[in-house]
């Protein structure tokens, strides 16, 4: 079976380039334009589209086990196909929480027989994410956990981060943090500022989360650990991140696209899907984290996919779940605040969402090669949309997004070869 | 016995109320635009005016010995109350029956709010009773913004957690513009717990929007972030913001706020951020001092001024059931 992607234009490492791309028993046999046995291949012609590696998305919740009327890994992982995404992680805060190899074992299992895109299992740092005993990290890995996080909750006593960090650098597996100093949050629900004043909201000051960034990547460059940061939001997270980095901690760093583009403003009118956390913030930390992402202090674009049943979003602001269903919005959400100005071109946006997070985390694939995965995403640049969550494939329809127009979007996901977004849906 | 004005002002509403009839069957639109009243910001003068106006004419009905008109017949309010509450829910449940409406009460307690149920169901249970209007008092802020997209009747803030109380700075404008003839260019200072208050956010939204200056004091701690940015001043120092004002408004404090490490003690809290009698003299000869209620006597405002001449806390009580009679006679007319 071959599949023969032309007319595109195909990312590469050193740039964009007009060529053809050939699938081949699932993997990537010809790349340019030479080398092509095309013989009955099927045609996709690829006119005015990006021909780029799939997405890979380091920080996603797919809620299953546990939590399937949130979502399941066989919606969460069609939403991400629709999204680009050929490889997703997955966070730790199921039911039960993914703290042993029987849980990673039950999720790949799964992923395999139910999802359509690769799954990467995130491991929980501590049992139960309760900040206190370590997981088995060991058997974590062993059974396929890819990194370990108590996403969703800070590890609050510090001598217990610096643990979890000292034992993880034992097996080389990333431990990604969720800063946020939960007496600092102190009950808040939006980024504290004129917003949060205007509002009458109580704030989310900044230093929630700066404060534990930088405790964790002092912690990190002590013992020499790898450290990941998830969800950078403010301007002063990534001066930290810029500052340990300069030192030469082994520290790497996340934000999500609604960072980039959504600010607390739009929490006026109290609509719950903007509640995330960390919250949104202005428009002048989304300058600096474009900034950031451009100097490379910010790694990558991870979605912190969130999605929630409307029955925890249809209540009052303070007291509604938090989180933002991300997949399906991820790359048109990133092109608008990114490409569209002018801030980055296509294939530095692109590298963002593909080959850099894939190296942060060793996973296969973020890269065009011949004999690799052909995991690809076909891009429509100039397509121009507007957002309707009632059309997502996620459970979750919980977007701030919703009514948007945005420009960017994906047309085709190949994972392994195989179809699994087609555009029609 | 009326006396002579009381009885032609009282003709005169009479003629006021018909003449609104008539505008209201499609002759003339009605200056009041609202179908909500959730908060004063983004409220226009005008509509903060005709509210203001036919206060004026309501005020005169309860100054009479028949407190009764029937303006609201026909028409069911239901106050929906998840926090306590002594002035705002009765003045409404009066305000509603001097004007020969129904009025019923439900509070969070004695509903099946106890038993778990959820705003938005509560909601949408009330206004399937027919009701008109759903007043509501609760401790998260947006709650009635929550309300109103679930519900057909209008919606009243009656104080949701830490955003607005709309009522509270309408009857407070009312005082000011019946005790000093005016309120724009008055100089207002309110001083005390301005992150928690819902009155001083309403007040801030109400009275910049009608022309007056304020100016917020209290500790730091109480102070929520970027609060000059919305068109007021901001100081610490409660002198400062006192001296020359035409009007001192204290705002409560809820004790347990010094539990949660935002002022060291009232003995403290009383001396520096309090309303004394001291302080009060910075303030115009004559300036009106309120105070939203309940109050916590010798801590935010002394007992001296609280019940000196200038307090018009006394007033603001009777001015609050004025208004609500003129919110809901409003809010009911433009909603057929």
């Amino acid at each position: 079976m071959k599949i023969l992607i032309q007319n595109g234009d195909l990312v590469l490492p050193d740039g964009i380039k007009k060529g053809k791309l050939l699938i081949e028993d699932g993997k990537i046999a010809a790349l340019g334009d030479s080398g092509f046995e095309t013989g009955d291949a099927e045609v996709v012609d690829a006119t005015g589209l990006l021909v780029s590696p799939g997405l890979i998305d380091l920080h996603s919740h797919l809620r299953e086990p546990g939590f399937e009327y949130k979502e399941t890994i066989a919606t969460g992982t069609r939403a991400a196909a629709k999204g680009g995404f050929t490889s997703v992680c997955c966070m730790a805060n199921t039911k039960p929480v993914n703290d042993t190899a029987a849980v990673t074992e039950l999720i790949r299992l799964k992923a395999e027989r139910e999802g359509v895109v690769r799954v990467y299992p995130i491991g929980a740092a501590t049992k139960g994410l309760k900040g206190e005993e370590l997981a088995e990290m060991g058997e974590l890995k062993e059974s396929g956990a890819v990194a370990v996080s108590d996403d969703g909750k800070s590890i609050a006593d510090a001598n217990r981060m610096r643990l979890a960090l000292t034992y993880a650098s034992h097996f080389g597996l990333p431990v990604v943090n969720h800063p946020e100093d939960l007496n600092l949050t102190n009950n808040g629900a939006m980024n504290e500022g004129y917003w949060s004043t205007v509002l009458g909201l109580s704030g989310i000051t900044r230093a929630a989360e700066e404060t534990i960034i930088a405790r964790d990547c002092h912690l990190a460059a002590l013992v020499n650990a790898r450290l990941h940061v998830a969800h950078v939001s403010t301007a002063g997270g990534a001066d930290i991140v810029r500052y340990y980095k300069a030192k030469g901690a082994n520290i790497t760093a996340e934000t999500a696209p609604h960072y980039l583009y959504a600010t607390d403003e739009w929490v006026d009118g109290y609509d719950t899907s903007t509640r995330v956390s960390p919250p949104l913030r202005t428009k002048d930390d989304a300058a600096s984290l474009i900034a950031a992402l451009k100097d490379g202090t910010i790694d990558c674009i991870a979605t912190d996919h969130a999605p929630h049943h409307i029955d925890d979003k249809n209540l009052e602001y303070a007291l509604a779940s938090t989180g933002i269903s991300g997949f399906e919005t991820a790359l048109g959400v990133c092109w608008t605040a990114l490409v569209v100005p002018g801030h980055m071109k296509p294939e530095e946006l692109l590298s963002c969402m593909t080959s850099a997070p894939a190296k942060l985390f060793s996973l296969p694939g973020g890269t065009l090669a011949v004999g690799e995965p052909a995991d690809v995403a076909l891009i429509d640049p100039s397509a121009e949309w507007v957002v309707d969550s009632s059309s997502f494939l996620s459970k979750g329809k919980n977007t701030p997004f919703n009514g948007k127009k945005l420009t960017g979007r994906v047309a085709r996901t190949f994972v392994g070869g195989v179809c699994v977004y087609d555009g029609s849906v | 016995m009326w006396s002579h004005t009381t009885i032609s002002k009282k003709l005169y509403l009479w003629s006021e109320i018909r003449g609104l009839e008539e505008k209201s069957k499609g002759v003339v639109t009605l200056a009041f635009s609202q179908k909500h009243l959730l908060g004063l910001r983004g409220v226009s003068a005008d509509d903060i005016n005709e509210i203001l106006n036919t206060a004026d004419l309501m005020k005169v009905i309860l100054a009479s010995n028949n407190k009764k008109t029937p303006h609201l017949q026909g028409k069911t309010v239901l106050t929906v109350f998840y926090e306590n509450s002594t002035r705002t829910r009765l003045s409404f449940e009066l305000a509603s029956k001097y004007m020969g409406g129904v009025a019923a009460n439900m509070s969070a307690s004695g509903s099946s709010v106890a038993k778990g149920e959820s705003l938005v169901d509560t909601a949408r249970t009330l206004d399937r009773m027919a009701s008109d209007v759903l007043i509501l008092r609760h401790p998260m802020t947006g709650a009635p913004h929550l309300m109103a997209q679930h519900v057909k009747a209008s919606v009243i803030n009656a104080g949701d957690g830490t955003n607005e109380h709309p009522t509270q700075a309408l009857l407070d404008m009312f005082t000011m513009k019946e005790k000093l003839g005016r309120i724009a260019g008055l100089k207002v200072a309110i001083v005390g717990d301005v992150m928690h208050s819902r009155v001083a956010r309403s007040n801030l939204w109400g009275l910049t929007t009608m022309g007056a200056s304020v100016t917020f004091a209290g500790p730091p701690t109480l102070l929520p972030p970027e609060l000059a940015a919305a068109g007021c001043g901001v100081t610490e120092c409660v002198d400062d913001a006192v001296r020359g004002a035409d009007v001192v408004m204290g705002l409560r404090i809820q004790l347990e706020r010094q539990q949660k490490g935002l002022f060291p003690s009232v003995r403290e809290y009383h001396k520096l951020f309090g309303l004394t009698q001291e302080r009060i003299k910075l303030a115009k000869k004559d300036a009106l001092v309120m105070h939203p209620g309940p109050m916590n006597r010798g801590v935010e405002i002394s007992s001296f001024v609280a019940d000196a001449p200038e307090s018009v806390i006394d007033e603001q009580v009777t001015n609050g059931v004025a208004v609500r009679m003129a919110l809901l006679f409003l809010l009911t007319r433009n909603n057929g």
